[in-house]
């Protein structure tokens, strides 16, 4: 099974890199660009066919190691199917 | 009387280690190791030091690896019983991502690397790196990095007031606390904090970058001065 992990700044966590992007797109005449947030997706294969012991496995290794809790946030989600590699 | 045992982590991508030793050595006459990451025996230490760097390539987060390293499981355990560790830039970063000092770094606000002398104002004494400087007392030291851009949130940090868990602040060269005088948008200026007991303390800056007269700067060696003091007077 493939597994994303998404990992964002939490809201209110000033991003001074999605604040860049921001500001080079409106820079570049994207006028209707509200805010931007930076984060980071993990594409994450493992070795088992049991979809709800994939999503487990990616959330315990998203807390303890791919996002920092004092920082950031985190969701999982399953690939669709063919996304494995 | 023996001389003062420090350890110095050496990680993959340590690039300040050889430095902390020397300082350790000159500053302090200390007897002074580097001891691998993969070990676990940081050999009955008086300090330990995590040095500044780029453990593991800052890949992920800085620090984010580093802190799963064996060595790491005895700093924590030293750091529980008491025992005196510094973190010195990727060191304090692996502090904060090992939970051993509260908050996490962000990256720079200016979102550049920054590499320039700042200038720091102790903020309490409490600490064995701090005993013998004054509250309020200037040092020029300099920093190089890229994510030094220490955050916690509100309730965290008015607790670490409260306990007076913050050792240095980035002021300007009169010792006045500007947002100028802040090199990376770190919250209320903050440039170092310890630990709720004081025993755990992280900074940015690097002390052992201008410790000697030959450095050009001795500002850092009164933080290690402080350590051997401190020593001396917990050993009596």
């Amino acid at each position: 099974m493939t597994v994303y992990v998404r990992v964002f700044l939490k809201e209110g966590v000033l991003d001074p890199q999605g604040k860049a992007i921001h500001g080079a797109l409106h820079r570049l005449g994207y006028g209707t660009v509200k805010g931007v947030r930076a984060g980071k997706l993990f594409r994450i294969e493992m070795e088992t066919a049991d979809a709800a012991a994939a999503l487990a496995a990616a959330r315990k290794l998203a807390d303890q190691l791919l996002a920092n809790p004092v920082i950031e946030d985190f969701s999982v989600e399953l690939a669709p199917d063919g996304a494995s590699r | 009387m023996t001389a003062a045992r420090v350890t110095v982590v050496l990680f993959p991508g340590s690039n300040c280690d050889e430095d902390a030793v020397i300082a350790a050595r000159n500053v302090m006459a200390a007897e002074a190791r580097l001891v691998r990451h993969d070990e676990r025996d940081l050999g009955n230490p008086d300090l330990v030091i995590l040095p500044g760097g780029f453990s593991y390539g800052d890949y992920l987060r800085s620090g984010a690896m580093a802190r799963f390293s064996p060595a790491m499981d005895s700093v924590a355990a030293f750091a529980e019983k008491g025992g005196a560790v510094l973190g010195i830039c990727n060191g304090f970063q692996i502090l904060c991502e090992a939970g051993l000092l509260p908050g996490a770094m962000l990256r720079n606000a200016g979102l550049r690397f920054v590499c320039k002398d700042v200038f720091l104002r102790v903020e309490t004494k409490r600490t064995p790196f701090t005993l013998v400087l004054n509250r309020g007392e200037v040092l020029r030291v300099p920093i190089a990095h890229g994510d030094g851009n220490w955050t916690a949130d509100p309730e965290t940090f008015r607790r670490m007031e409260e306990r007076d868990q913050i050792v240095f602040r980035y002021v300007d060269e009169s010792g006045r606390e500007t947002p100028g005088a802040n090199p990376n948008g770190s919250l209320a200026n903050v440039g170092g904090i310890c630990n709720a007991q004081g025993n755990v303390v992280g900074l940015m800056p690097h002390p052992e970058r201008c410790s000697e007269e030959l450095l050009g700067n001795t500002d850092g060696a009164k933080i290690f001065r402080s350590f051997a003091t401190a020593l001396l007077a917990h050993r009596s």
